[in-house]
């Protein structure tokens, strides 16, 4: 198998609602992917159920041809599945600049020691700094992230999520928050991201996703109605019906 | 008004110099003023010993609480098994140098923040703060029942300590034990301003701010506490392990619920989570009590309780805190709609 | 004992059995309206720590305030045991109000560590001024001639004010679930335990309804202290001294939880009356020991909803 990643009949319901209806997806190297799907689709449970927040009933996640479906999350984001969050995580007294070199240092194993200053290391500086300088942070790198914008508070996770090197980067709704008027620089840092790096998207705005995929993936009541290149979407009645349905049917009936 | 060494931390890259002359200034101010108890107050070094050893309890709750997260009120616990397990080796095993002792009471603190920890982490929000309540309790109810060992409620007396170093006699006048306790309090101290500047303290700090976050970036959280625990059980201990060496009795107050208590209050009344707000907080409140408690130790608790409701109110973030924005007072509370 | 066990017991057997079965009994009921006591006290802390999350250390002060009136009802003023309950109730709930408008009300929705302290310095508060005017020494509440008889029910004795105690909890139980359940003011209450914005929304108005809840929580927090006397001595120190066990017990059977409460009381109580009695000198020891491995394997308490 070629795959970098994959997931096999990925399962999962609450009591006695499947939000997650035996989900199957891979995606090679260097790939960029979109998940969409109406609100309530199970988007978010399916990212926690990759990165290892939620234990699947059933199902496979494989990466690497490893299987590691039981692994926790920080096992999984070391094997190199990461992740940002819809909302924002981060520090609010901390400055960009440590965000990202805890990160990296966290990468390097050198996370726990308790003698070595935290700034003092030349290389991890120089790496902290690339990053930086790549999403465009430089400028804001020692303020509190609590002072900074919301804009530049979503590229910062992305800066940590690349610290991180990682091979399948899960960016959940990246622009979600963000005022038009940032959403190129979210842009732009997304179309500069290693290319090798497999990169899966979920996002509502589809301008974005239109740019950024090569492929969409429909997600609607828990299961994938639609696996293809981004000019097919819209014309697929599935599509269609899924997001327009409830539209649809109620001008039906009034 | 305006202080010209406040605004240290306005974002130069080299940051990490200004804050690294911050912790020497620190350090000196330390001895400064220990140097300036010890003539000012010769008759009183007792007492002052006694906060030097308070102190070191309050810097090991802050390293959990500060820079963690984890309120405890049991921190006393890890106090009086230093002092406990220095009274037993001096009474019971005969160990009297007075080095050797510390290391025995820092060595069963650590032990026990390891097992406090272990325990306590199991738990989150209320649970856990029962639990160290609980702990701290246990702790008490077996050292008051095991007069065998412990010597109950009177106390485990006759500690009798060999000079330091062989040379200093602990005399009478408990020269010799302040100004050991004011060398080993710098000696922590810096140790542990070493520590909360590590990639460890700061990744510590992640974890009292957003665990998730910290785990996403693949970081365990759980050995990352129960490390601090460790080492806050250590300094912790040498605190109990101090007290213990220079009154020469380990009383059971040592280990009780009111000591906890107490350093959690001067932990938030100096301010959480930098270290010099835990000394602060400690000497002023100590100051405090001596004078009220020396007129009646029940206006003395009515007091304790409104002072703090009264830094719940005005300053909850401490007073080394409000000392930077003595503007605001009125700003955060009063008008509720 | 008696090395033969095969023909008719012999009469010492008999009565070793019979001082035996006493013994037992005895320690059963003591736990039971023990555990009553414990159940009256904390439900209203865990109902007021499951609505409002506030983790309310001076909950016992409460209880203490209660027993000190009633116990200067009943002392210097010679009146009755039922108008101390009345006047213990209604007087701690005055005492209690300016604390909620004035103090409780800043600290819904802080930070837990900032509860602690002022709900702490409460407590200190408390303690302070009620030796101030009270002395150090311990207050008794003594019982009307009715509670102090021995009452016969059917296979042996027990005292009355025991059986008063475990009346009172069963039926501030039944009251308790009356009112949540099954009366609109429940409907609110529970409303706002869930979701306190929404409800706030739909126009019920949750400072009301949080000022009653606290109201009744601490009228039984009293009605406890008072009734419960004989179990929890009065004494200045009574607020620091019992303020584990009421967290415990809270943190043990989820707060908000009536049915959690109830069952962690009854076990709770049953460890530490077991204890008493058959260790006297390790008694609280074990209870401690008992709340640390309970915690420990319930983290989320017995059904689950600790915070």
């Amino acid at each position: 198998m070629s795959d970098l990643f994959r997931v096999d009949g990925l399962t999962k319901s609450f009591g006695g609602l499947a939000v997650s209806r035996a989900i199957s997806l891979a995606m090679a190297p260097g790939e960029r992917l979109a998940l969409i799907g109406p609100n309530g689709a199970g988007k978010t449970t399916f990212v926690n159920l990759v990165t290892g927040q939620l234990r699947p009933n059933a199902g496979r996640v494989v990466l690497n041809g490893e299987d590691v479906t039981s692994l926790g999350a920080v096992r999984r984001v070391r094997k190199g599945l990461v992740r940002t969050f819809q909302v924002t995580r981060l520090f609010a007294e901390m400055t960009p600049r440590e965000h990202v070199t805890l990160t990296v240092l966290q990468r390097e194993g050198k996370a726990t020691g308790i003698i070595g200053r935290f700034l003092g290391n030349h290389t991890v500086a120089e790496e902290v700094d690339d990053l930086l300088d790549v999403l465009g942070l430089v400028e804001k790198a020692d303020r509190p992230v609590g002072e900074i914008a919301y804009g530049q508070q979503r590229l910062l996770e992305i800066a940590i999520a690349l610290a991180l090197k990682p091979q399948v980067l899960l960016l959940d709704e990246p622009a979600a928050g963000v005022p038009s008027s940032e959403t190129p620089r979210i842009e732009q840092a997304l179309a500069r991201l290693p290319a090798s790096l497999a990169v899966m998207m979920i996002e509502h705005d589809m301008d974005l996703v239109f740019r950024f995929a090569r492929r969409v993936v429909v997600l609607a009541a828990g299961a994938i109605i639609f696996q293809g290149p981004p000019a097919e979407v819209a014309a697929d009645a599935r599509v269609r019906e899924a997001y327009l349905g409830n539209y649809a049917n109620a001008r039906r009936v009034a | 008004m305006t202080q010209p060494a406040m605004d240290v931390s306005a974002g130069a890259p080299t940051r990490s110099y200004p804050l690294y002359l911050r912790d020497i200034a620190g350090v000196a101010a330390i001895l400064v003023a220990g140097a300036a108890g010890y003539w000012l107050f010769p008759d009183n070094l007792a007492l002052l010993t006694r906060i030097i050893a308070v102190a070191l309890l309050v810097l090991s709750l802050d390293l959990i609480t500060g820079y963690c997260g984890v309120a405890s009120l049991g921190q006393a616990t890890l106090f009086g098994a230093g002092a406990y397990a220095v009274g037993f080796a001096c009474v019971h095993g005969g160990v009297t140098e007075p080095l050797t002792l510390m290391l025995i009471g820092a060595v069963a603190g650590a032990t026990a923040g390891l097992a406090m920890g272990a325990i306590m982490l199991r738990a989150h929000g209320l649970a856990q703060l029962v639990l160290s309540i609980a702990i701290v309790q246990l702790g008490h109810e077996a050292a008051n029942k095991f007069t065998g060992y412990t010597g109950g409620s009177d106390g485990l007396a006759g500690l009798s300590v060999n000079p330091l170093f062989g040379v200093f006699e602990f005399d009478l006048w408990g020269r010799t034990a302040y100004l050991f306790g004011l060398a080993l309090l710098v000696v922590v101290f810096a140790l542990l301003r070493v520590v909360v500047s590590s990639p460890f303290g700061v990744l510590c700090r992640g974890v009292r701010q957003d665990p998730v976050r910290v785990k996403a970036m693949g970081a365990f959280v759980f050995p990352v506490i129960l490390k601090m625990f460790v080492i806050s059980g250590a300094v912790a201990g040498l605190g109990g392990a101090l007290a213990a060496i220079s009154t020469q009795v380990v009383g059971l107050d040592s280990i009780s619920f009111e000591l906890s208590a107490n350093a959690l209050v001067m932990l938030v009344l100096g301010g959480l989570g930098t270290l010099y707000g835990a000394l602060v907080g400690t000497v002023i409140f100590m100051a405090f009590e001596h004078v009220v408690s020396a007129i009646n130790p029940f206006h003395w608790l009515t007091m304790v309780g409104a002072l703090l409701v009264a830094v719940v109110l005005v300053a909850p973030g401490g007073l080394v805190n409000l000392a930077g924005k003595v503007g605001g007072i009125g700003r955060s509370k009063g008008s509720k709609p | 004992m008696p090395g033969c066990g095969c023909e008719a017991a012999s009469p010492t057997a008999l009565h070793g059995l019979a001082v035996f079965m006493q013994t037992t009994l005895s320690i059963a009921t003591d736990a039971f309206a023990y555990g009553m006591v414990l159940f009256i006290i904390s439900i209203g802390l865990s109902l007021t720590m499951g609505l409002m999350r506030v983790v309310n250390l001076a909950h016992g002060a409460f209880a203490m305030i209660g027993g000190y009136i009633a116990s200067y009802i009943t002392r210097d003023l010679g009146w009755g045991y039922v108008p101390a309950i009345l006047l213990g109730v209604a007087g701690t709930i005055i005492i209690a109000a300016p604390f909620e408008r004035l103090l409780f009300r800043r600290i819904y929705g802080k930070p837990e560590l900032l509860q602690v302290l002022m709900t702490i310095g409460i407590t200190f508060c408390v303690i302070g001024v009620t030796n101030y005017f009270f002395g150090p020494t311990l207050k008794t509440i003594p019982l009307p001639d009715i509670l102090t008889r021995p009452v016969d029910i059917g296979f042996r004795t027990i005292a009355a004010h025991r059986l008063f105690v475990m009346a009172c909890g069963v039926g501030v139980a039944a009251a308790l679930w009356f009112l949540i359940e099954k009366t609109g003011f429940g409907i609110k209450l529970r409303a706002a335990v869930d979701n306190a914005a929404m409800t706030d929304a739909l126009g019920v108005r949750t400072p009301v309804v949080y000022a009653i809840a606290f109201a009744v929580a601490v009228g039984l927090a009293a009605f406890g202290g008072i009734i419960g006397a004989e179990f929890l001595p009065v004494e200045p120190y009574y607020a620091l001294r019992y303020m584990v066990l009421f967290l415990v017990v809270v943190s043990v059977g989820g707060a908000g939880s009536i049915l959690g409460t109830l069952v962690a009381c009854l076990a709770l109580g049953a460890v530490d009356t077991v204890g008493r009695y058959l260790m006297p000198d390790f008694g609280n020891f074990f209870f401690y020991a008992a709340v640390i491995a309970i915690v420990f394997a319930f983290p989320r308490g017995f059904f689950g909803r600790a915070q």
